[in-house]
């Protein structure tokens, strides 16, 4: 290396070269200017719906809308971890698809990106849908997303194991601690909830938050801690097992399934999994509340459909078309029924209920359900950390409910 | 470029220049390069040229847009809009004195320090016991590459299922053995959930220190045991004063490798814990990806990570000097 420094000044300017490359690259995408008077044949879309049989039932109701809309569409599926990433990577290089889908929590972090066009510009109709099902879809009073079928949690009880124990589904929490004790003996499990240090954590703890008058922007208060009082009761004496630290809700249901849990808190989106076991019978009602005439709040969950914004306004009319169509009353139906989801206009759901009496409940439990952006918007994956962080702190008894609250809130 | 102008001069300097030596009677003490000499220099530079070109795109970019990143405020919106306000030490002083970051910096050197041990002397026992010649030396030498071979995520979800407090098969084949009475909780015990993901990485390291360490016995030359035999050195005494000093450089890379692998594991942990139960698994790994990945606090993301980076580049330059002290040796 003794003659280095002579060669040095071609060496820079190839490096130099070399380091300003990816910015060309980079440079590349940023081309969309396409004239917005041609006739637009073609729509893609991007979910999240990559297994089956999900994946079929949202092609077939894409597919049948771009039949009456006059375009062929061009479907992605991602898996539903990548979708996020996806989606930002897509927004900062400006190839976003024609109409996207999104998980309702995240709805709100990406409109405030400005990356999606209000409903209203193209006039969807957002006439009849639940309260919930709008404020999950609202940023700053706008509209940005509508979801055709959404769900929300229950508790699903097995109806030999209550019938063997004399034990009827709880509707209270003490009636709720006292089953769970009773149905607990030996290899089972009085109840099975998943308490993990997620986001599903904090999910399927906002039941007995919500309807015992939590909120989810102060945390450290007396509603707060009794629910997680009594989350932490049931984990302590046993009724729950401590794995719950550690469950996801496919493995709450799993435990369900193998007769390991009496009760669990799931979603119906376990419905046909459940229904291959032909010899489990099966009820869901609604998650106890503290004392009997408190009314059950669900959290909301499902996917709200978008129009980005990827300039070009012909194909973005069209992908509102695509939004209104997946809405409509008669798609809302079919893609519930098959997909074992409930409808979001309320408008429909007595029909629903009485199609459906296995999602009654569901269905019921929909017109209160609230959506967990509701009050925080962006904030909510900040704030849902600290939920979980105390519900996790808690239930391993690091801490008391009150001071795991406290210690999360100032966190 | 400079190539054409000097060109008249080193061909006034042809004949003497090709020459490689010069005597003593030679008047200038500086050599002019030939032309030849010159070409070879461009080539040896166009050789050069994939490599820097990899390592800019794929190694530097990253790096340096990783280092700016952590002094803004990078949110979702900037995928977007591209702005990303400039906060300076914000990032760093918000996770550097965040209650987490001292329980996951502990749990980095745990983690870090019971991998290492785990796996160097388990992977050095194999590797000296495979060092014998035994019927199915080969096949059981790969085998027990396997663990290496299978996907991480694959790994973790089995193990996962293992370590299960109520019906993982750890618990019920000690519970058959009558060793424990009730299941122990290996994942969701704030004592032991540590333990069981340092386990858990160990098994998933042996094969990378047995493969190593296992070419660097066989290095060693045979005549070097022969003769310490005769002067009496066998078993421990010829591992103890011919093995280890002779293994030596080769152990040193091993386990500066080894440590930077570990610092960055993240795949196991996720697959295994989350991080949790009550954050006692949570790694500065862990808690960089969940700040950017799940609360998209991109900035502080970036922060922790560089933090890491630093951590790793302390093992890094280790582990250059001890390479270049082997390739001395």
């Amino acid at each position: 290396m003794k003659s280095a420094q002579r060669t040095s000044r071609p060496l820079a300017v190839a490096v130099a070269a070399l380091v300003g490359l990816p910015l060309v690259v980079s440079g590349c995408g940023t081309s969309t200017a396409a004239s917005s008077s041609e006739a637009v044949t073609e729509l893609s879309v991007m979910d999240y719906y990559n297994n089956e049989p999900d994946k079929s039932f949202i092609g077939d109701a894409l597919t049948k809308c771009g039949t009456q809309l006059g375009v062929t569409v061009k479907r992605e599926t991602v898996p539903g971890k990548s979708l996020i990433s996806k989606v930002l990577q897509q927004s900062s290089s400006k190839t976003l698809p024609d109409v996207l889908m999104l998980d309702n929590p995240d709805l709100q972090q990406i409109a405030a990106t400005g990356a999606l066009a209000p409903l209203a510009d193209f006039k969807v109709s957002t006439e009849n849908f639940a309260e919930g099902v709008l404020s999950a879809g609202t940023y700053k009073d706008k509209v940005y997303g509508l979801a055709p079928t959404v769900n929300t949690i229950a508790l699903f009880y097995n109806k030999d194991i209550l019938a063997k124990a004399g034990v009827t589904p709880p509707t209270t929490w003490d009636e709720l601690k006292d089953a769970s004790a009773k149905l607990t003996s030996g290899d089972q499990y009085g109840l099975a909830f998943n308490a993990n240090p997620t986001y599903e954590g904090a999910w399927q703890f906002l039941p007995v938050m919500w309807s015992n008058g939590g909120d989810e922007k102060k945390i450290d208060t007396k509603e707060t801690e009794q629910a997680l009082q009594l989350w932490t009761d049931l984990v302590k004496s046993g009724s729950v097992s401590s794995s719950a630290l550690n469950w996801t809700q496919a493995d709450v249901k799993d435990q369900f399934l193998a007769g390991k849990a009496a009760m669990m808190v799931n979603g119906p989106w376990q419905i046909p999994a459940l229904d291959k076991q032909p010899t489990l019978q099966y009820g869901v009602v609604k998650i106890p509340v503290r004392e009997a005439g408190q009314t059950s709040v669900a959290p909301l969950g499902g996917e709200v459909w978008t129009v980005p914004q990827t300039g070009n306004k012909a194909r973005q009319v069209k992908a509102a078309e695509m939004v209104a169509c997946l809405n409509s009353d008669e798609n809302q139906l079919a893609m519930a029924t098959a997909r074992n989801t409930i409808p979001s206009k309320t408008t429909l759901s007595d029909k629903f209920a009485s199609d459906n009496p296995k999602l009654a409940t569901f269905t019921e439990l929909i017109k209160t359900a609230r959506a967990r952006t509701g009050q925080l918007g962006e904030e909510w994956p900040a704030q849902a950390t600290k939920i979980y962080t105390a519900i996790q702190s808690s239930l391993t008894g690091n801490a008391s409910p009150a001071d795991a609250l406290k210690q999360a809130q100032g966190q | 470029m400079s190539l054409a102008t000097d060109l008249p001069h080193s061909e006034g300097q042809a004949v003497g220049g090709a020459m490689k030596t010069h005597g003593p009677g030679t008047e200038k003490p500086v050599p002019r390069r030939s032309p030849r000499q010159r070409r070879e220099r461009v080539f040896q530079w166009l050789f050069l040229v994939p490599a820097v070109v990899y390592m800019t795109l794929f190694f530097g970019y990253p790096v340096v847009k990783n280092v700016v990143m952590s002094f803004q405020e990078y949110t979702t919106s900037t995928f977007f809009t591209g702005e990303a306000p400039w906060v300076g030490f914000t990032n760093y002083v918000t996770v550097l004195s965040s209650s987490l970051f001292s329980t996951s910096l502990l749990n980095t050197v745990l983690f870090t320090i019971g991998s290492i041990v785990g796996q160097f002397v388990i992977g050095l026992a194999l590797a000296i016991f495979f060092q014998r010649k035994f019927p199915l030396n080969g096949i059981l030498r790969s085998l027990l590459l396997l663990p290496w071979l299978l996907p991480l995520i694959v790994s973790s979800a089995v193990w996962r299922w293992i370590l299960d407090k109520d019906s993982g098969a750890l618990n019920r084949f000690l519970g058959d053995l009558g060793i424990i009475d009730t299941g122990i909780p290996w994942l969701t015990s704030t004592s032991l959930a540590l333990i069981a993901v340092v386990g858990v990485n160990i098994w998933i390291g042996i094969p990378f220190n047995l493969t190593i360490l296992y070419g660097g016995l066989q290095e060693i030359p045979d005549e070097l045991y022969e003769a310490g035999s005769l002067d009496g050195a066998t078993g421990w005494k010829a591992f103890r004063h011919i093995t280890w000093p002779m293994l030596r450089p080769v152990v040193s890379v091993v386990l500066v490798l080894g440590v930077v692998y570990t610092l960055k594991v993240l795949d196991i942990i996720l697959g295994l814990t989350n991080g949790g139960p009550a954050n006692s698994t949570q790694t500065i790994a862990t808690q960089s990806y969940n700040l950017s990945f799940h609360e998209f606090r991109f900035g502080e993301g970036a922060a922790l990570g560089n933090v890491l980076v630093i951590i790793s580049l302390v093992f890094a330059v280790l582990y250059l000097r001890a390479s270049r002290r082997a390739v001395d040796e």
